[in-house]
């Protein structure tokens, strides 16, 4: 197999919110800092693991904006797995979910499909990006990090690879697929909010807004205020928690979400359900369903194990 | 800061379920200097001894956060770790102290005049008011490297603006009400700049300490001169 010393791509376009990740930056929240990492770790380590890479290697997330880069020189393989994107490379035109080599003089555009808000694009070899505090996640409000990629930069693949055992199809699994049933645990603040409030909450349908970024999507759907006075100190927040500001709008906070806030949260998503969640489509519907903390746990060890079984099989190879 | 009942009578606290992965543990629900302490030993008590499964902890003014592997532990068991750990003689944890310096010059400080005229002091009064602060780490939050200091004496204090002004620079010295901070990133602030610091709250070059405090901690502000000020910000 050829091997060149650095592959070096030419970003041509990019949309906003196209940014190196990695597995997060995790243990700093006591800091203020969020784990960052990609909005679906599923479809993430999916593009890693296809290309031969641990799972949770830097890579680059793409929003629906897309992106188009230029092979300046080298050679290297790569993965694109999430959503329903759209995939041009040497004059072909494919699904994500798919491995192939990107060689100097081609362009790779990956444009939104039918389905799904993030895609990523993994290499076999390693991209040079800033680390900061101990991982090349990038944090939206602050481009810290392995940061944003725009027309006219670069990105440098090191040590790139040529794996073309590995070109084809990847698996696209059922987990990877949107999903608009959330399983919630009500709480910890479900104490603000009146029974019929609370009932509201599990029995409508609500929809995703415009307002959808990298810290959280606004929902759309019944009014939810709270039905006492918003005098708590703030404290901490997770990812997906639904919090309710003082005009009812609730938002669920996502991978750049702020550590700490002073709205109720009515419920908290189960962590295995967001991955599916964020590939949904603003005006798409949604309806939250009440489990125990019991439940919630019996759910994420199963999901665990499903994700493992199918990371080993994309790891085989197709 | 009104008292609650709870915290006097040391009874247990409240245990609230956070998705299925970490449990809230309240202390109270006032920010208070003797609920907050409880915050800070439950934190302590956990750093000397883990329990399995346990992830990260994040303090806040009144609760604390425990986040915990749901494939290895559950509300249930972390909820009974906690509790022992509660009963557990833990080491009186004294927070370090920590200086950070302050240049109040007035291109540094454009809100000191607003708050010296609110306030019915001079501007060398407010600055007076403000080192004499007994100040500590009661939380971060909002952005990286943000942590929030009680201890603004009364008679400086003041309301947030009623809106945020944007790209204030870092290193900003903010007051709002009893909270000071010394931010980290140029962020929007609705709060009152009233000098400028070179001190790094948030040093990713430092490998050893990328954050100055520690939750608890207790912080002093010390005055510099302009000239100090530029010269550390050169070094």
């Amino acid at each position: 197999m050829p091997r060149m010393s650095q592959a070096i791509l030419a970003i041509n376009f990019a949309g906003p919110h196209v940014a190196v990740q990695d597995g997060g930056r995790h243990g700093l929240m006591r800091y203020g800092v969020p784990a960052s990492g990609p909005m679906d770790r599923t479809s993430f380590a999916a593009a890693n693991v296809a290309v031969g890479n641990p799972a949770f290697q830097p890579a680059i997330e793409v929003s629906m904006g897309g992106l188009v880069l230029d092979c300046i020189s080298g050679e290297v393989t790569f993965a694109v797995a999430g959503g329903g994107f759209i995939v041009e490379h040497a004059g072909d035109k494919r699904g994500a979910w798919m491995v192939a080599t990107l060689r100097a003089g081609e362009r790779l555009a990956i444009r939104p499909g039918h389905w799904g808000s993030w895609t990523y694009l993994a290499f076999a070899g390693h991209i040079e990006a800033k680390i900061w505090l101990g991982s090349m996640s990038t944090h939206s409000l602050s481009g810290l990090g392995g940061g944003r990629l725009a027309a006219g930069q670069t990105v440098t693949v090191a040590d790139p690879e040529v794996r073309d055992g590995r070109h084809g199809p990847i698996i696209c699994p059922v987990i990877a697929r949107p999903r608009s049933a959330l399983r919630v645990v009500v709480g910890p603040q479900d104490r603000f909010f009146s029974k019929e409030t609370l009932s509201n909450f599990v029995s409508s349908p609500f929809r995703l807004s415009d307002s959808y970024d990298r810290m959280g999507v606004r929902l759309q759907g019944p009014s939810l205020a709270p039905s006492v006075a918003l005098d708590m100190p703030s404290e901490a927040i997770v990812r997906g928690s639904v919090q309710v500001a003082g005009d009812g709008v609730p938002t669920i906070l996502l991978a750049d979400h702020q550590t700490t806030g002073g709205y109720p949260k009515i419920a908290t998503v189960v962590d295995s359900d967001l991955d599916g969640f964020v590939q949904l489509r603003p005006r798409d519907h949604i309806g939250f369903l009440a489990v125990t903390p019991q439940q919630a746990i019996e759910h994420i060890r199963l999901r665990a194990s499903t994700m493992s079984r199918y990371l080993a099989a994309v790891r085989d190879g197709p | 800061m009104s008292q609650d009942p709870s915290a006097a009578s040391g009874s247990v606290p409240t245990y609230r379920p956070v998705g299925g992965h970490a449990v809230l543990v309240e202390f109270g629900a006032t920010i208070d200097k003797r609920i907050h302490d409880q915050v800070v030993k439950l934190d302590a008590a956990l750093k000397a001894a883990p329990f399995e499964g346990f992830v990260e902890a994040v303090p806040a003014y009144a609760s604390i956060l425990i986040c915990f592997d749901p494939l290895v532990a559950d509300h249930r068991t972390t909820e009974a770790a906690i509790a022992e750990l509660l009963g557990a003689e833990v080491p009186q944890t004294i927070g370090a102290m920590r200086e950070v310096e302050v240049c109040y010059d007035a291109d540094l400080a454009p809100d000191l005049a607003a708050v010296a005229e609110a306030s019915g002091l001079s501007p060398e009064d407010v600055i007076s008011a403000h080192l004499s602060g007994d100040y500590s780490v009661f939380m971060y939050g909002f952005a990286p490297g943000y942590a929030y200091l009680a201890g603004v004496p009364k008679a400086i204090q003041q309301p947030r603006k009623p809106a945020p002004i944007r790209g204030i620079a870092a290193g900003s010295v903010l007051i709002a009400g009893p909270q000071c901070l010394v931010s980290t990133l140029t962020m929007p602030t609705g709060w009152w700049i009233i000098g400028r610091s070179p001190t790094k709250i948030l040093n990713p070059a430092s490998s050893d300490r990328p954050f100055l405090f520690d939750v608890g901690d207790a912080v002093c502000f010390r005055r510099i001169s302009r000239a100090e000020f530029d010269a550390r910000c050169l070094a």
